[in-house]
């Protein structure tokens, strides 16, 4: 089940992974956040990430949730950003038994998840190893 | 702020339990705890359960459940806050009781995970992290714990039998548990061989799925003199939370929120790790108990598989760790946890855990979190008298 | 046709999913011992589909034509498999590279010229200074029934061209353009069918050869050109041998269809297939160089265009990863794991 609303108000920052920036102290959050929990500041904008990275840690899903059986399995990691800002992503691509801690990434636009065959798409952003 | 007792105890075995209802199963758990405490009624009820409203479809466990105890009218409420709803329902009690608003309280916890499939069930767990950029990913909860179980491995070079040493120690404990689900040993090669869920998680690193209900009654410790050793003294309760997801944390292998609770519960209670003669700690997987052993201050950073590993934990080691079967064996009904986590420490420092008995147990503490140490709940409970 | 001002292609970009099956495989399963029209083609991952290739494809064109994506006023997604029948897909493309909100888009359907149909509207807003940059996408993530002949070449992949009006920074501009349209049911697909059909031989002759030749020559004629005025030929490519033997038929020799004969190795990608043709050509050619490019849509017809590279296609090109290291970019499946990532299973 899949709330219209809810994926609809996410695109932005979902698609075109856009976090928010701490005008203060420059602290980058992802996702979005309204408050700076680093100096307490409410004076966020907008601010759009780096789509290339390093992975930090992965794993790979075996068991999916709802939604992700079609896919799996499927690896899933913790993505470093060029600028230090770090993300949770699946990463696509290559074999699973190559992916290893330290691989540079990029972001790619893929399909996650949809509500059955007649319910909507929801599309986000995963990472894939550099093309170069 | 008043000291508090727990003075009645009860609970369910962990399990399938097909044919009884969560409305049931908290009843059964909470009348085994009334009876217990040898009193009739009470005037305030805290309900620790995560996904009623998903499984069952049921909210309002606070009326629903008084109501079912035969209590309507006094003050409840369901307490949330993911695995550790148990926990945190607990500290509800306790306030309640602290604060001089009520004498006599009940805390239950209740979970009822074989009302749906597994797929569902994993789906309900994820709720415990962000829904919309984590669970949005289709990381699932082991998912997670697998991310820091590999890291884990790769920076301290831990090797994979010394991480699953905690599920051996579990079982090996449950075989005396009447409760547990899991009444068996297991051998580290069984773990080690068993089929990856999450890799590098294997099946038998996790916690299963089962049905459980567990109960408190909690009064002023003042009111229960008269009861002597059967009242255990909660000498601190304390919850914190963290950063909540995984990847806008500073450090992946510190709990800092286990960090938090357990040193200000050592404040509080003025004890120290080394005064603490019975743990429970929060394995729903080997990793997860192993860096909660860091956490609270048992091992070093880094070191907690090893201290593990080398039987630090055993009944006869340096620290007995989850004495009645922990999450892996006793079992992880998930609301409920927390509170069979307290029933267990109750049991030894009453001197009621039969053949794992730990003489003289004096101090005991219990553990509980929600998420990925999002929240996390430390109990640090002491004999009277 | 010729816009009231010049008009060309500012940016372009191209993508194939990186999974490959041979036709060796498919011929195994089937039991066929034919010549394979083709070696091998590009096959979608589990996670990809027409919206996500059109979208990495526009990013590619957006960061070779340097503009802001804000400036541009429409955005067409040429394809026969878009995910969606009611929901256009340039929608999704527009939000993923933050183009809303004042555009212009929609889905085109011409069966495999829908790609270069965008590119005629695009050139439309372009040359009559309705918009600022327009652009058209050719993809597609093919249908092929198990078993048919068409299994064999059906394939994937899309490009996207941003068409501005002729500038210096303008790798390409156009000549001239034209369109021959006629009803012919060579192949179509009825509505909620899974699969398409087509009249076997009768897609050569009367469908292919006809409307491809009869653009391009009159699209020469028009333009006062001979196939010698021209570097490169692209038409469309449903297997190997057409196209050669279409260009032939045009006065074009092999040499000259080589550099945009993607088909061997990715398949038919349908709307994408002349589009890739022509990115796979800019990838390498000179500026001064003519390309002549005729697309082809069963039901049916064919868009012929001539372009004429520049100079900012040296520093342009290199902007983002050219076509043959997508083609080359590759992973082998065997045919279970072709069904399973092609949705061809049901579970």
């Amino acid at each position: 089940m899949m709330s219209v609303p809810i994926s609809w108000r996410e695109i932005p920052y979902r698609y075109r992974l856009i976090g928010t920036k701490c005008k203060k102290c420059g602290k980058i959050y992802y996702p979005p956040r309204k408050v700076c929990r680093f100096c307490g500041s409410k004076d966020l904008e907008e601010d759009k990430l780096s789509e290339r990275g390093k992975v930090v840690t992965f794993t790979v899903v075996r068991s999916p949730p709802i939604g992700y059986e079609k896919y799996a399995p499927y690896a899933v990691g913790i993505i470093e950003l060029e600028n230090g800002v770090r993300v949770m992503s699946q990463i696509v691509d290559c074999k699973l038994e190559d992916i290893a801690i330290g691989m540079e990434v990029e972001a790619t636009f893929r399909r996650v998840t949809e509500d059955g065959e007649s319910g909507i798409i929801a599309y986000g952003i995963k990472f894939r190893p550099v093309i170069k | 702020m008043r000291k508090v007792a727990i003075i009645g105890v009860g609970c369910t075995k962990v399990g399938e339990h097909w044919g009884t209802s969560l409305r049931d199963l908290f009843t059964e758990a909470a009348l085994a705890a009334l009876s217990d405490a040898g009193i009739e009624k009470v005037e305030a009820l805290y309900v620790g359960n995560m996904f009623s409203g998903y499984v069952q479809e049921q909210e309002h466990l606070g009326a629903l459940l008084a109501d079912s105890i035969g209590m309507p009218g006094i003050s409840a409420a369901k307490i949330e806050g993911a695995c550790g709803s148990g926990g945190v329902a607990v500290h509800a009690g306790y306030l309640a009781v602290a604060s001089g608003m009520f004498d006599y309280v009940l805390v239950g916890g209740v979970e009822k995970m074989t009302d749906l499939s597994t797929g569902h069930i994993t789906t309900a767990l994820m709720m415990a992290e962000n829904r919309d950029y984590i669970g949005f990913t289709g990381v699932t909860f082991v998912g997670l714990n697998a991310l820091i179980h590999r890291l884990y491995s790769k920076t301290y070079g831990a090797k994979p039998e010394e991480i699953a040493a905690i599920a051996v120690n579990d079982h090996n404990n449950a075989v005396n548990n009447p409760c547990a689900q899991y009444q068996y040993p297991l051998k580290i090669e069984r773990v080690l061989e068993s089929p990856l869920v999450a890799d590098p998680i294997r099946l038998f690193e996790c916690c299963g799925i089962g049905d459980g209900a567990a109960s408190l009654v909690l009064c002023p410790l003042e009111k229960a003199k008269a009861l002597a050793d059967r009242a255990i003294e909660i000498a601190a309760s304390t919850v914190a939370t963290n950063v909540l997801s995984l990847n806008e944390r500073d450090d992946l292998l510190v709990f800092d929120a286990t960090r938090k609770a357990a040193n200000r519960a050592y404040e509080i209670a003025g004890v120290k790790p080394d005064d603490i003669d019975v743990l429970e700690v929060h394995d729903a997987f080997t990793i997860t108990g192993v860096l909660a052993l860091e956490g609270l201050g048992f091992a070093k950073k880094g070191e907690g598989a090893k201290f593990v590993s080398e039987g630090n934990i055993s009944l006869g080691g340096k620290i007995p760790t989850n004495t009645l079967g922990g999450l892996k064996a006793r079992g992880h009904p998930i609301g409920a946890t927390g509170v069979y986590q307290v029933l267990e420490v109750v049991k030894q420092l009453r001197g009621d855990a039969g053949k794992n008995q730990i003489n003289g147990a004096e101090i005991g503490l219990a553990h509980n979190v929600g998420g990925v140490d999002s929240t996390s709940i430390v109990h640090i409970l002491r004999r009277c008298g | 046709m010729k816009p009231l001002v010049d008009v060309g292609v500012v940016g372009y970009g191209s993508y194939v999913p990186m999974y490959r099956i041979k036709t060796s495989e498919i011929s195994r399963v089937w039991g066929r011992t034919e010549y394979a029209p083709i070696e091998e083609k590009s096959l979608t991952a589990l996670d990809e589909d027409t919206i996500t290739i059109s979208c990495e494809a526009a990013k590619y064109a957006l960061l070779r034509a340097q503009i802001d994506p804000k400036d541009l006023g429409a955005i067409y997604v040429g394809s026969e498999s878009h995910p969606y029948a009611v929901k256009p897909s340039g929608t999704v493309v527009a939000a993923a590279i933050g183009a809303f909100p004042f555009i212009l888009s929609a889905d085109y359907e011409f069966a495999c010229k829908a790609g270069t149909e965008a590119f005629q509207t695009c050139i439309g807003l372009v040359g009559s200074k309705m918009v600022e940059y327009a652009m058209g996408i050719g993809v597609d993530t093919s249908q092929g029934r198990p078993q048919d002949e068409l299994e064999y070449t059906v394939g994937c992949g899309g490009a996207a061209f941003i068409f501005g009006e002729k500038t210096k920074d303008t790798v390409a501009y156009l000549e001239g353009s034209l369109s021959y349209v006629t009803d012919t049911p060579d192949f179509w697909r009825r509505d909620i069918q899974m699969y398409p059909r087509h009249g076997g031989r009768f897609t050569g002759e009367p469908a292919y050869f006809r409307m491809i030749v009869s653009a391009g020559t009159a699209l020469m004629k028009q333009l006062g050109l001979a196939p010698s005025d021209f570097n490169y030929v692209v038409v469309h490519q449903p297997n190997q041998r057409f196209p050669i033997e279409a260009c032939r038929q045009l006065g074009f020799p092999l040499e000259k269809v080589k550099q945009g004969l993607l088909c061997p190795v990715i398949g038919n990608t349908y709307a994408g297939s002349s589009p890739m043709g022509l990115a796979a050509i800019l990838d390498v050619a000179k500026p001064g160089e003519r390309i002549l490019m005729v697309s082809y849509g069963s039901g049916a017809g064919s868009d012929a265009f001539s372009f004429v590279v520049q100079d900012a296609i040296l520093a342009k090109r290199d902007l983002a990863p050219k076509t043959d290291v997508f083609i080359n970019r590759k992973c082998y499946v065997d045919y279970a794991m072709y069904l399973r990532q092609r949705g061809e299973i049901k579970v």
